[in-house]
């Protein structure tokens, strides 16, 4: 059911990021998302980035609607419903965490859940540049042993998180993989995790509507991201031609990503 | 044990239980998922001229075992993008009513052309969306409207045409008999209920729209009324929807004179699974009735009243 709560906290992640603290009851696991009403603008599925009964997300500035949740201020207020949706089983003993961007503010949660199950957590974080690579700290504060990548070189490795994320799987065992970030991103993950018999386990995000299984707003596959995920295990990802293939707009309609050198082109 | 094969006019369905528009209908994976689940045919997303991205969030409302109201404002890829869902679908056998919104008879004239290429079963008009502005109910709650369209698209296919009605009018019943003189070969009641939700706190609507439609168990004595109420005024099927989550529900409709049902809702408080369930139940429930089939049952609570 819908409530209404107001900002408590808000913290100035990355230039892009922020997150945004309030007290909300119901209970929550990592992974779980809630759908964020912004009055008067629009409604969004965010994860939760804290699941305590101090709730929090993390946004990046991406549209109209999300850049105006990153503006607001302590005292704001916003609608919930939720949360949504499955979560990460915290329960492996040895995890390792691939985030790109502000993917890992879903991965956070679960990682400070597995440390307090007492698991191992090794984190891959990526990040377009030093700035923008999220939760280093909070990750290193519970207890996870942090590697970061850069697209610019600026922190870490220079280049893909992908990298860091095989290398890791090279060298170590691990009892899960849990990843979120660009499709992408995740589908390089669970091609590298796949020949090692490592379960994966990404979180994924589709347009998203009714939030409640009906309106097909967030179909993917045979599934709905809003009732079957958002966490999918890597089995239920590999055959899908539209994971890392193609998302639907608002319409439905099937939106395949441009190849890069159309991009180029639209400059 | 009652076989559960019905008609609906001469258009056979396995089972009587359809996936309501605007339900798992955007993707041909949902439409394959509903029918695989145990539907005995599908309905698609109302679809339009052209890509259509609908209100902006909130679209829905929850009001507990109530239902929901929703204003989605009939999101839909557009007739060029939707006919792949459909080939999907299809390829697998799937039963596919391909629903159509438009604001004129002109334009349902078209697309029911094109809808009806894509391999559908039947067309079923959507003249009832409570809450969307030159569409839906706006154009459906006039018989004048409601009977020059069905006219114009029955002279543009050859497959059944369905029209679905309001139930915001003072008599639906005129509105399905107005469709029936335009040629419909079954009616289709009800959409959703016009409602709206406000927030106290923030003084104001919370659907992005204001209004919206009403579905679920609230709506089902709505939906039984009208489905009784145009038994009685027209002599094509009836197609009823409308707060339908059990056997019961089912049958129910089909004592008010509905040939088959759809499902829309309750698929949120159950899941697809539904479809599986209520049709294993509903054999046995139909045995302890008396009757040996749903279409012995069809519009058996008018007895003594006018043979239909």
């Amino acid at each position: 059911m819908r409530r209404i709560v107001a900002i408590s906290e808000r913290v100035q992640e990355t230039p892009s990021t922020a997150t945004l603290r309030f007290h909300d009851a119901p209970p929550a696991r990592p992974g779980q998302f809630v759908m964020v009403w912004i009055p008067g603008e629009d409604e969004l599925p965010m994860s939760l980035s804290y699941v305590g009964p101090s709730k929090g997300i993390t946004v990046k500035r991406m549209g109209a609607a999300s850049g105006r949740l990153t503006e607001l201020a302590v005292g704001a207020r916003l609608g919930l419903r939720g949360p949504y949706g499955n979560a990460f089983d915290p329960s492996p003993a040895r995890i390792l965490l691939v985030g790109g961007g502000s993917g890992t503010a879903v991965l956070a949660p679960a990682a400070e859940a597995a440390r307090a199950a007492g698991g191992e957590v090794t984190a891959a974080l990526g990040g377009t540049t030093a700035a923008e690579v999220l939760f280093a700290d909070r990750l290193l504060a519970a207890g996870a042993r942090v590697r970061i990548a850069t697209d610019d070189g600026s922190r870490g490795h220079a280049g893909y998180v992908t990298d860091l994320a095989a290398e890791l799987l090279a060298a170590e065992p691990f009892d899960a993989v849990w990843s979120c970030g660009p499709e992408v991103m995740m589908r390089k993950v669970l091609e590298a995790a796949a020949p090692r018999g490592v379960p994966v386990f990404c979180s994924v995000e589709r347009q998203m509507k009714c939030a409640l299984g009906l309106c097909d707003a967030c179909a993917l596959g045979p599934f709905h991201v809003c009732t079957d995920g958002p966490v999918f295990p890597a089995a239920a990802l590999r055959p899908l031609e539209e994971f890392a293939g193609f998302q639907r707009d608002a319409s439905g309609r099937r939106i395949f990503p441009r190849s890069p050198g159309e991009r180029s082109r639209a400059g | 044990m009652a076989a559960l094969a019905v008609k609906v006019g001469d258009l056979p369905f396995r089972n009587p239980l359809l996936l309501a528009s605007g339900i798992w209908g955007e993707s041909g994976d949902s439409l394959l998922g509903a029918y695989t689940a145990g539907a005995g045919g599908v309905v698609t997303k109302s679809i339009g001229s052209a890509p259509r991205a609908g209100y902006p969030n909130p679209t829905v409302e929850e009001l507990g075992r109530c239902g929901f109201l929703n204003a989605m404002g009939l999101p839909n890829p557009g007739i060029d993008a939707y006919p792949v869902e459909i080939a999907h679908a299809r390829a697998h056998g799937v039963p596919v009513v391909g629903s159509l919104f438009g604001h004129d008879a002109a334009e349902f004239a078209r697309l029911a052309g094109r809808m009806e290429a894509t391999g559908v079963v039947a067309l079923e008009l959507n003249l009832s969306c409570p809450h969307a502005e030159g569409l839906g109910a706006e154009v459906g709650q006039d018989p004048d409207r409601v009977r020059e369209i069905t006219r114009a698209v029955r002279a543009a296919v050859r497959c059944p045409v369905w029209v679905k009605i309001t139930p915001n009018a003072a008599a639906p019943e005129e509105l399905a008999r107005a469709a029936e003189e335009g040629g419909a070969d079954a009616i289709t009641a009800i959409n959703t209920v016009r409602g709206m939700a406000i927030d106290p706190t923030l003084r104001r609507p919370v659907l992005a729209h204001g209004l919206g439609g009403l579905s679920g168990p609230a709506i089902k004595p709505i939906g039984l009324a009208c489905v009784w109420k145009i038994w009685e005024a027209v002599r094509i099927p009836v197609v009823g929807v409308g707060g339908i989550g059990s056997a019961s529900d089912v049958v129910e409709y089909l004592l008010a004179g509905a040939a088959a049902v759809q499902i829309g809702t309750a698929v949120a408080f159950e899941g697809i699974g539904l479809f599986g369930r209520i049709a294993g139940e509903l054999p046995a429930l139909l045995d302890s009735l008396g009757f040996d089939g749903p279409a012995a049952a069809v519009g058996a609570a008018h007895a003594g009243r006018q043979p239909h």
